[in-house]
């Protein structure tokens, strides 16, 4: 259960007390130590030799954040649409619906491309669109696990990911026999202390990120089931997960019913970046920048007065496609913030909206159990 | 983190160490370089420039390449 022991993932010399020991990598004033468990115990109980309390502590917490806002604030010297006044305004946005998916039993809750940018999972059907011939065909494979919250195609098509209320992750690998029993196949890999909210393969099929409602977000190998690194931080469930999009890329966002959204790095589970959003904020979306490190723009407008609950960029980033609770669709200038187009089409709330890899569509999931497919 | 059982400072030592964690995080944060809204502001709009092009959702495709152009009903297999 990965909140509640760490792997180690190295072992040896501990860097203060040099027995051969299970590691844990920490940080200690910004740089990367190794310390056995008993060391890491006795450093924190060191601070009650100091008269380091909890208040203390908190205090300097306090003037941290004050400080961090600081910075922040400097840099803060123009907004992002005012930048974006000289780029060309968009034309209008138009798309139609090309194909409502049904056939589902019960509401979408999630969906993911395959890179071959051919075939679409979602809780709970491998649905196959084929583009060779001008019609949707329809490949319901039903997926055999109930409650699916979170689903993920592997990045060479050929293995899926599912898990929600089971509080696991499984992968089953796919084929195109219609008869065939993915039950038996399934193989469960991650494994939580509450319910799974979100699941992505990183740039292999062999290892899985997953996040959770026990708070905590993990890297397991998907082979031996082995939990690689634990991502702990976040104060209450983490609903979703996404990862940097480069071939080397090694980071990963996820965010929180904390309110937090979390930069973390998968190699020494180190929190790199955080960001945090304030009380009033309920219903809009928000572009935060990771270089300038704050918000730089937020999508909303009066009218709006349902949350969105999944968002996607087109591919060159200038549209932002955001599913609302209200059972809509927002296209948002992204440099410009305003609205573009609102997409109506859905019987109940929008669950998940994903643009294509090739970015030539993109496909919404809703409560009303329909898929909406949208090609350009 | 598997803590060992020790004696009843165990909790004051919790709550230490979870201090002490927040403390180290925001120190970390609080010493990442950062650079001005104004230039990332640049930058994003550079990125989305370079890339319209290739987005065919804002640029949208010639109908002769569009696989899903309606050439007759989509019938359901």
């Amino acid at each position: 259960m990965c909140d509640q022991t760490f792997v180690a993932i190295t072992f040896g010399p501990c860097d203060s007390c040099s027995q051969n020991k299970p590691l844990m990598n920490i940080y200690l004033q910004n740089e990367p130590v190794n310390y056995c468990s008993l060391c890491v115990e006795l450093m924190a109980c060191q601070g009650l030799a100091k008269g380091e309390t909890v208040s203390t502590l908190r205090a300097e917490s306090e003037n941290l954040k004050a400080k961090l806002e600081e910075e922040r604030a400097k840099l803060h010297d123009v907004e992002l649409h005012q930048v974006a006044e000289k780029v060309e305004t968009l034309g209008q946005f138009v798309i139609k619906t090309r194909r409502t998916l049904k056939g589902h039993g019960n509401k979408v809750l999630c969906m993911d491309w395959c890179r071959d940018k051919r075939r679409m999972v979602s809780s709970s059907q491998v649905i196959m669109r084929s583009a060779a011939v001008c019609v949707l065909q329809e490949h319901a494979v039903t997926m055999p696990c109930t409650w699916v919250m979170a689903c993920a195609y592997a990045p060479s098509g050929c293995v899926i990911a599912c898990g929600g209320l089971d509080n696991k992750c499984s992968v089953y690998p796919l084929s195109l026999d219609k008869n065939e029993n993915l039950a038996a196949k399934k193989k469960s890999v991650a494994m939580h202390t509450n319910y799974l909210s979100a699941c992505s393969f990183t740039n292999s099929d062999m290892q899985l990120l997953t996040s959770s409602g026990d708070g905590t977000c993990a890297l397991w190998d998907v082979e031996s089931g082995q939990l690689l690194q634990s991502f702990h931080g976040h104060s209450a469930d983490v609903l979703s997960l996404d990862l940097a999009p480069s071939e080397t890329g090694n980071t990963f966002v996820s965010g929180g019913c904390d309110k937090k959204a979390n930069v973390w790095d998968m190699r020494s589970g180190q929190n790199i970046q955080s960001f945090e959003t304030h009380e009033s904020d309920i219903n809009s979306c928000r572009l935060y920048d990771l270089r300038a490190d704050r918000e730089v723009a937020i999508y909303s407008k009066e009218s709006i007065i349902f949350g969105a609950s999944s968002v996607d960029f087109s591919l060159s980033g200038r549209l932002l496609f955001a599913g609302y609770n209200d059972y809509n669709i927002n296209v948002w200038d992204v440099l410009k913030g305003t609205r573009v187009a609102i997409l109506f089409g859905h019987e109940n709330r929008v669950s998940t909206v994903r643009v294509s890899p090739d970015g030539t569509a993109f496909c919404s999931g809703s409560w009303d159990n329909t898929l909406d497919f949208n090609p350009v | 983190m598997a803590l060992t059982r020790m004696s009843s400072k165990k909790q004051s030592s919790n709550n230490i160490a979870q201090a002490r964690r927040i403390v180290q995080q925001l120190r970390i944060e609080a010493n990442i370089e950062r650079i001005k809204v104004s230039k990332a502001s640049a930058d994003l709009m550079h990125y989305c420039g370079e890339h319209a092009k290739y987005d065919p959702l804002l640029m949208g495709i010639p109908a002769s390449e569009n696989p899903f152009k309606d050439k007759k009903p989509c019938i359901i297999l």
